[in-house]
């Protein structure tokens, strides 16, 4: 029985005059990857910060288990704790090595002693495939192995869920594909993913559900199988066919 | 008097020019690090109360600030010259230091912080921990500049009587009515000062400096 | 608080006199800084390698030392080689070489930053390499340094204030007088201070206002200090 492990209802961002979105529902299972895809600008990156509670939403509430998040004097700090997060730029802190990045949480947060945090880090790095750059500064490690590092740091946290907000976007084209191999992997292993991203061979292979966003609203959601071969709706259909043709990860669909 | 007793007659006021500036720099720093912090994170009613502080503090002529504090200070406490201006230089310093540092806080993108809050960490630990250190190497070329305006600014206490570089001098110029060589001899001092302490500052950013890019 | 008022009432004339000659120590300083400090900048980025490491020295020596030390070495130094100066003179040439310094440094940072690709361009249709530092290099490089430039006139207008200590009668100056005066020598000198910020604030809009004015469309501008 798919036990739901973040539930999100009649959530509306607005920044002024502007809405962002507004009566947004979703509900994430555990163990479910959900991929959202959407054009530029449409709210999906805003979507996911409001998840973990770096954006305040103007309504609605978000679940985490049996937690209401959005309640008033939830501890978002804690919060946090359970939410890992990977940026579209990485956002490793500079001044530290690989190694540090993936322990500082675990010694200011976790308040584990160095030994242990030391090896917790080493063990997640090794996991993303990075053990041997573990003291490289990120000035000194490729776009790839930075996003990866990225990963290591929120995956250190033991997070419940773990937010994607366009992890290959400001890659190399040919750094993408280390960095999808480890969502993969983690996908399989079980984790709880939302990924926002525009890589629709991730989205048919990997995802339990895609979610298809434009302009503030859910338009669809569904099944890879049905997204890509049933769609209800004809923007649906367009959005995918223009993407995929663009990403080149089509094959042929025609039968 | 030959010239070596001339030199170390002058060169002697060094330890009170260095004292002042010892004094004066961090006393700044502190000041200004922390009204910096009150600046870029206080809050809007806190910011604007610090630029004030900044306008003021940086619109005054160094000089004119160190007659007040000075007056003011002696009226009140009985402190000597050298500690009057000292701090009084280490006041006007605090105001050109909290630029400095409210610079470099807001060079290390906000996004660095957001990264911080990701994982957990609190709005203070993500300053502690992942902002200032990345702060200080931003600030140190800056800084090495206003270290180097405080050293020469030491020579106004000269005016409050104090014994250093410039005051002795004057004196001994005075005495000897060898007014050339005695200002030139206080400006290689003063020179060689500013030079070994920008000197050290530099190969300190080096030591400080992350590496990137092999 | 009351008292504290009537000062300007009092030495109101005085001041406006002595902010008068501070004005004018700011503006003769500027000039000859701004020339100097020209010349110091062409010859550090367009000169023979002696002439750069001669301009560098300058440079070092004038922004390692205190002006004061400049000042008194202009003042009471220089007579003993028979080249004497009046308090006013004295004053001109050490704020004017010490300024120069710095300007040098801010011009030279935006000759820089349009150097190489202009020079390329004007020498392509024929000007020679004066031609193009005076028609194509000079006016953007002016134009882009005036932000950053803008800090060496307020900055000089309040080091001027140490002038007053070979006697210049200066604000400071006429301040020290009406303190001696009065004997309330804190009141007296913040009285002076807010007329150094007054200067200070209506220096600092005008340069604003003249930034605007002269300003390229499109040109980046880097942000004040």
């Amino acid at each position: 029985m798919p036990k739901p492990i973040l539930t999100i209802k009649n959530l509306t961002k607005t920044y002024g005059q502007n809405v962002i979105f507004q009566h947004l529902d979703l509900t994430v299972n555990e163990g479910d990857t959900i991929v959202i895809i959407g054009p530029s600008g449409t709210g999906k990156s805003t979507l996911l910060r409001c998840v973990n509670l770096l954006t305040r939403p103007n309504e609605g509430q978000i679940w985490l288990d049996d937690l209401e998040i959005t309640a008033k004097g939830t501890d978002e700090d804690q919060v946090r704790q359970h939410i890992g997060m990977v940026f579209q730029n990485f956002l490793l802190f500079n001044h530290l090595t690989a190694l540090g990045n993936v322990k500082l949480g675990l010694t200011k947060v976790k308040k584990m002693s160095d030994e242990a945090a030391t090896e917790k880090a080493m063990h997640e790095l090794s996991r993303v495939g990075l053990a041997d750059r573990a003291d490289h500064y990120p000035g000194q490690l490729s776009g790839g192995q930075q996003q990866r590092v990225g990963i290591a740091r929120a995956l250190a946290m033991d997070p419940r869920v773990m937010l994607f907000d366009e992890p290959t976007s400001a890659l190399d084209p040919e750094l993408i594909g280390e960095v999808l191999e480890v969502m993969r992997q983690l996908a399989l292993e079980g984790m709880t993913m939302m990924v926002v991203t525009h890589e629709m061979g991730f989205a048919r292979e990997v995802a339990d559900r895609i979610v298809f966003m434009e302009k503030g609203y859910i338009v669809e959601e569904g099944s890879p199988d049905e997204m890509f071969n049933h769609p209800k709706f004809d923007r649906t259909r367009e959005f995918l066919w223009k993407i995929t043709e663009l990403y080149g990860k089509k094959e042929k669909e025609a039968e | 008097m030959d010239f070596g007793q001339f030199l170390s007659y002058i060169g002697s006021g060094t330890v009170l020019t260095v004292g002042v500036t010892l004094i004066a720099l961090p006393a700044g720093l502190l000041i200004g690090t922390l009204l910096a912090l009150l600046y870029v994170y206080g809050g809007k009613a806190t910011a604007r109360v610090m630029n004030l502080y900044s306008t003021v503090f940086r619109g005054i002529p160094p000089v004119v600030l160190l007659f007040i504090l000075f007056f003011a200070v002696s009226k009140g406490i009985n402190l000597s010259a050298f500690w009057a201006g000292s701090l009084s230089l280490g006041v006007v310093s605090s105001a050109y230091q909290m630029e400095i540092v409210r610079g470099a806080l807001l060079s290390v993108s906000g996004d660095q912080l957001m990264a911080a809050r990701a994982v957990g960490l609190s709005r203070l630990q993500a300053i502690r921990y992942v902002v200032l250190p990345q702060a200080v190497r931003l600030a140190i070329p800056p800084w090495s500049n206003e270290a180097a305006i405080v050293i020469k600014d030491s020579s106004l206490v000269y005016a409050l009587g104090v014994p250093e570089i410039l005051r002795r001098a004057q004196l001994i110029g005075a005495s000897s009515q060898r007014y050339l060589l005695a200002y030139l001899s206080a400006a290689v001092i003063y020179f060689l000062l500013v030079f070994a302490s920008t000197r050290l500052l530099n190969l300190l950013e080096q030591k400080l400096s992350i590496p990137s890019n092999p | 608080m009351l008292n504290w008022l009537g000062y300007f009432e009092r030495f109101g004339q005085n001041f406006l006199r002595g902010a008068g000659v501070t004005l004018e120590l700011t503006a003769v300083g500027l000039a000859i800084g701004f020339v100097l400090g020209l010349l110091l900048a062409l010859a550090r980025c367009y000169g023979p390698k002696w002439l750069q490491r001669a301009a560098g020295a300058y440079i070092a020596v004038f922004r390692g030392t205190p002006l004061l030390v400049q000042l008194f070495i202009i003042y009471y130094g220089l007579p003993e080689l028979g080249v004497a100066f009046s308090q006013n003179m004295a004053a001109y040439l050490a704020l004017g070489f010490n300024s120069a310094a710095y300007q040098a440094e801010y011009l030279r940072g935006s000759i820089n930053a349009i150097g190489s690709a202009q020079m390329q361009a004007g020498r392509s249709i024929g000007l020679s390499k004066w031609q193009t530092i005076g028609y194509v290099i000079l006016p953007q490089a002016l134009r882009l340094a005036l932000p950053s430039w803008s800090n060496e006139p307020i900055s000089l207008l309040k080091t001027t204030a140490i002038v007053f200590l070979i006697a210049v009668q200066d604000l400071m100056a006429e301040g020290k007088r009406a303190a001696t005066t009065t004997f309330d020598f804190v009141g007296i000198y913040l009285a002076i201070a807010v007329v150094y910020l007054v200067m200070v604030f209506v220096l600092d809009a005008l340069l604003k206002f003249l930034e605007r004015k002269t300003k390229i469309p499109g040109m980046d501008i880097e942000t004040r200090r």
